[in-house]
């Protein structure tokens, strides 16, 4: 940052990096994003990607503070454009004095261009061949380049390189190092460093060491609490849960299974959860879709499952590598009939990790479907954090029966009618537990009835229903960050808590309430959630204000406006102030 | 030691006096019962159809799942746990239709789980309407002037996609076809028998009439199930009806092939706080 900015009014950089599909960029610009963190620095990160393989446009942006950092910036103080299609595409977001670092050998520049920003050419297949290494590493040629106009610490980038490159043998790691220390010599001597507006300075270490997505702490807390089955299908943008956890299912001693669609996936879960294990299945909203008859089993049966969907605008196909809000409407009422459910709704990594744990334990607890729902862009941005601390949280299986408890039962019922909902579970494989377990409605053993028994059909029914006081109890609350009085509140979910986060920096007189539990909603805790508020503006990365309407429907609370987004972009902290000024 | 007996609940069959599905209910519960396993030692998973109304009076640990789901249930339970026997139940609707693709990629992995397919050509409890194995110009409830197609072969399916057990059977041969369920059973690998099951409602009036005539039993010829080309000609047999097994070979089963499970079963595994200090250094 430029050391005499005034902190509270422009407490970020911002780096963006242009270039084409299968170019790199994303790989040099966490390493970069690791330098800082290395050097104590906070960072959150966010690729735009067309949906291709090669070509095309690909940015990856990282905005970086000395505090910590909770949202993307729309603004870019240094962009690096590697191709004309990228140069025109980010000029608009360079900020006012931001700059532009260009490959020169890729394209030309003219002096009206670029609206009147200063423009820094950078030769990169010409230094690549200079430098003695292969085109691939022209990415890291740009991360030495920049570390010398920003002044930060060489040191710093060669540990992550060589940290990054570590298993691709000593040749790999040599090139880069190279590439790197060409790129920063290069630019400290022919693109006038010492001139450079912006320097990023190390700060020491600090406790936000790992750089991670949602879907990477989703994972780890996967691991964490227990889980022990995986079964997925792929899809954007929930993919990497499906590979990640497949790459450690060895370490972990998990069994992780990409089956041939999404049913199988939904119905390979419950399978697993009903045989006893903790079980997990992943997807977006099109491959939900697929899942809604499973999930109905899922909630007749009253299997626990946790299930993380990560959103994507749609409908159908929609947009499938940018982001949205537009699913938790969907996953409220998703599956035909009538049945219990809960959505989480984290809004940064940190909290994807502590609940994706609590899913496990909610969903076993009360033996219903628990969903995480995130999106594209908490799910593939990154962001440093603290290390999740396992006494965090606790593991809670809820009733499930030994043997021993068999042994003391005749006539076992699966599905017991008990005050509190939940029936005593026992497993395959145990003596004395045989059941059925039956997705046509039942009676207290699971066996089939039909509508000439009218009263165990509405037993059975109030008996699922009757969990709901549990589940209320049990949720995180809503939770209010800024001043506890204010003019104006904003009342959101998931994702959109980091850039509204970034915004109160800027806002005087506004604070946010986030809910990661959007449902079930409680009308009570939500009417002591609201009391304060005097204005209540809800603010939502989708088009039709979905959490606005659950809460009118669930609790009569009607917000006074909906702020909305369904562009294929999540807020940025900037716009958030723009329209809150507007209100 | 359990009785077949011991394998049946309390509750009354509601499948028409003659359905087929008595032979493979009476074989299937033998069938348990002479390879010495207890009720809890077993797993079933049920498709929806007549033979999935089964899931009541079977006495097993049942999962009646959805309509055409069975298997991917039945393959996750043997996973999870894989000291139970797993037995998936479908019709020829459920089985080969509506779980048509669960079918196909099941028989590619080799789990050790048996799939008894009760085939009476038509959706029976949904009233008669064609199936994937009616054949070609049946008229039905849902094609009166005629079914188009031509009938899916579900034993030749599975040789193609490398099932390593295919058996087809005649519920009215019940001992032959508790024969039949124990090797499938035993067998390690993902087994399929196939049961031609006379529906006595939606079924011409001559069926067993014309099973009696075209069924024969593979045992009673030279017939050796080792050669998949044979086996495939075999089962497109319709002429003459082959019972028995058509093929079987031996190849590591899907868990035996998981590290992760070698030294017990998924269950057994304690459900604790796991360190993860070791997968964090990648994120540093």
């Amino acid at each position: 940052m430029k050391n005499d900015k005034n902190t509270k009014n422009n407490p970020v950089f911002t780096w963006k990096i242009g270039g084409i599909a299968g170019g790199g960029q994303q790989v040099a610009g966490l390493i970069f994003t690791k330098a800082c963190v290395h050097g104590g620095l906070y960072t959150f990160d966010s690729s735009e990607y067309p949906s291709r393989i090669r070509g095309g446009l690909v940015t990856y942006r990282v905005s970086i503070g000395q505090e910590p950092v909770n949202s993307i910036y729309q603004k870019n103080q240094l962009l690096i454009a590697l191709t004309r299609e990228a140069f025109e595409y980010c000029l608009a977001d360079v900020a006012a004095e931001g700059v532009i670092l260009y490959d020169s050998d890729e394209f030309e520049i003219k002096a009206d261009e670029a609206n009147g920003k200063k423009i820094y050419p950078l030769p990169l297949e010409k230094l690549a061949k200079e430098a003695g290494i292969k085109s691939i590493a022209s990415n890291i040629i740009i991360t030495g380049a920049c570390t010398a106009l920003l002044d930060y610490d060489l040191e710093i980038l060669n540990e992550v390189i060589k940290e990054t490159f570590a298993g691709k043998g000593e040749e790999v790691v040599a090139m880069n190092l190279t590439a790197a220390k060409f790129g920063y010599d290069y630019a400290k001597k022919n693109l006038d460093a010492d001139k450079f507006p912006y320097k990023l300075k190390a700060q020491g270490k600090n406790d936000q060491s790992i750089v991670v997505t949602a879907n990477d702490t989703i994972c780890l807390a996967a691991v964490a609490c227990g889980c022990k089955f995986f079964s997925a299908y792929p899809m954007t943008p929930a993919s990497s849960i499906l590979q990640i956890l497949a790459g450690w299912a060895l370490k972990t001693d998990m069994v992780v299974k990409h089956p041939e669609d999404e049913i199988s996936a939904m119905h390979m879960a419950i399978g697993a959860a009903y045989a006893g294990v903790r079980s997990m299945t992943c997807t977006s909203g099109g491959g939900f879709a697929l899942m809604n008859e499973g999930l109905s089993l899922a909630g007749i049966t009253e299997t626990p499952l946790v299930i993380i969907e990560s959103q994507r605008p749609g409908p159908a196909t929609g947009l499938p590598t940018w982001t949205e809000q537009g699913d938790l409407a969907y996953v409220v009422n998703s599956g035909h009939g009538e049945f219990l459910r809960v959505v989480l709704a984290p809004g940064d990594p940190t909290e994807a990790f502590y609940l994706t744990t609590q899913a496990f334990n909610l969903a076993e607890k009360y033996q219903i479907p628990v969903f995480v729902l995130v999106d594209k862009y908490i799910s593939e941005g990154h962001e440093s954090i603290v290390e999740p601390d396992l006494a965090k949280f606790e593991i809670n299986r809820g009733k499930l029966l030994t043997e021993a408890d068999l042994a003391k039962i005749t006539d076992y019922q699966r599905y017991q009618i008990t005050a509190d909902g939940v029936s005593p579970r026992a497993i395959p494989g145990q003596a004395g537990g045989v059941h059925l377990v039956n997705s046509d409605e039942h009676d207290e053993f699971g066996f089939t009835i039909e509508g000439f028994t009218p009263e165990i059909r509405n037993q059975m029914a109030k008996k699922r229903a009757a969990k709901l006081a549990g589940i209320l109890a049990d949720l995180p609350k809503p939770e209010l960050f800024g001043p506890a009085i204010a003019k104006l509140t904003l009342v959101g979910w998931g994702s959109v808590k980091g850039p509204v986060l970034e915004a109160l920096k800027s806002l005087t007189d506004v604070n946010y309430l986030h809910l990661a539990a959007p449902w079930p909603l409680d009308s009570a805790t939500m009417k002591v959630a609201v009391k304060g508020a005097k204005k209540l503006v809800s603010i939502e990365n989708n088009q039709t204000a979905q959490l606005a309407n659950l809460l009118q429907q669930a609790t009569g609370i009607s917000v006074d406006q909906r702020l909305t987004k369904y562009n294929g972009a999540q807020f940025f902290p900037e716009e958030i102030v723009e329209l809150v000024g507007k209100l | 030691m359990a009785k077949d007996t011991d394998f049946m609940t309390k509750i009354k069959p509601t499948w028409c006096v003659g359905c087929g599905n008595f032979g493979i209910w009476t074989a299937l519960r033998q069938a348990l019962a002479e390879l010495s396993l207890e009720p809890h030692q077993v797993v079933m998973s049920f498709d929806i159809g007549c033979c999935g109304n089964g899931a009541n009076w079977h006495r097993v640990y049942g999962f009646h799942s959805l309509h055409g789901r069975p298997l991917p249930v039945a393959y996750a339970v043997k996973l999870a746990n894989h000291d139970l026997k797993v037995i998936a139940i479908s019709g020829d609707g459920g089985g080969y239709g509506e779980g048509g693709n669960h079918f196909i990629h099941t028989c590619r992995g080799n789990i050790d789980i048996t799939y008894i397919i009760h085939n009476n050509h038509r959706y029976s409890l949904t009233t008669g309407q064609a199936s994937p194995t009616t054949g070609h110009g049946e008229k039905t409830k849902s094609t009166p002037d005629g079914l188009i197609e031509y009938p899916f072969n579900g034993l030749q399916v599975a040789i193609t996609l490398g099932a390593t057990f295919v058996a087809q059977g005649y519920s009215d041969e019940v001992v032959h076809l508790k024969e039949l369920f124990k090797k499938a059973i035993s067998h390690p690998g993902f087994s399929l028998v196939d049961v031609l099951q006379p529906c006595v409602i939606f079924n011409g009036k001559d069926v067993r009439e014309q099973y009696r005539a075209k069924v024969y039993k593979l045992e009673e010829s030279n017939y050796q199930p080792n050669d998949k080309a044979v086996a495939y000609a075999k089962a497109g047999e319709t002429e003459k009806l082959p019972i028995g097994v058509l093929y079987q070979e031996s190849r590591p089963t899907y868990e035996q092939q998981l590290p992760q499970l070698a030294k017990q079963t998924l269950v057994k595994q304690e459900v604790k706080k796991v360190e993860i200090s070791e997968l964090l250094k990648e994120f540093k």
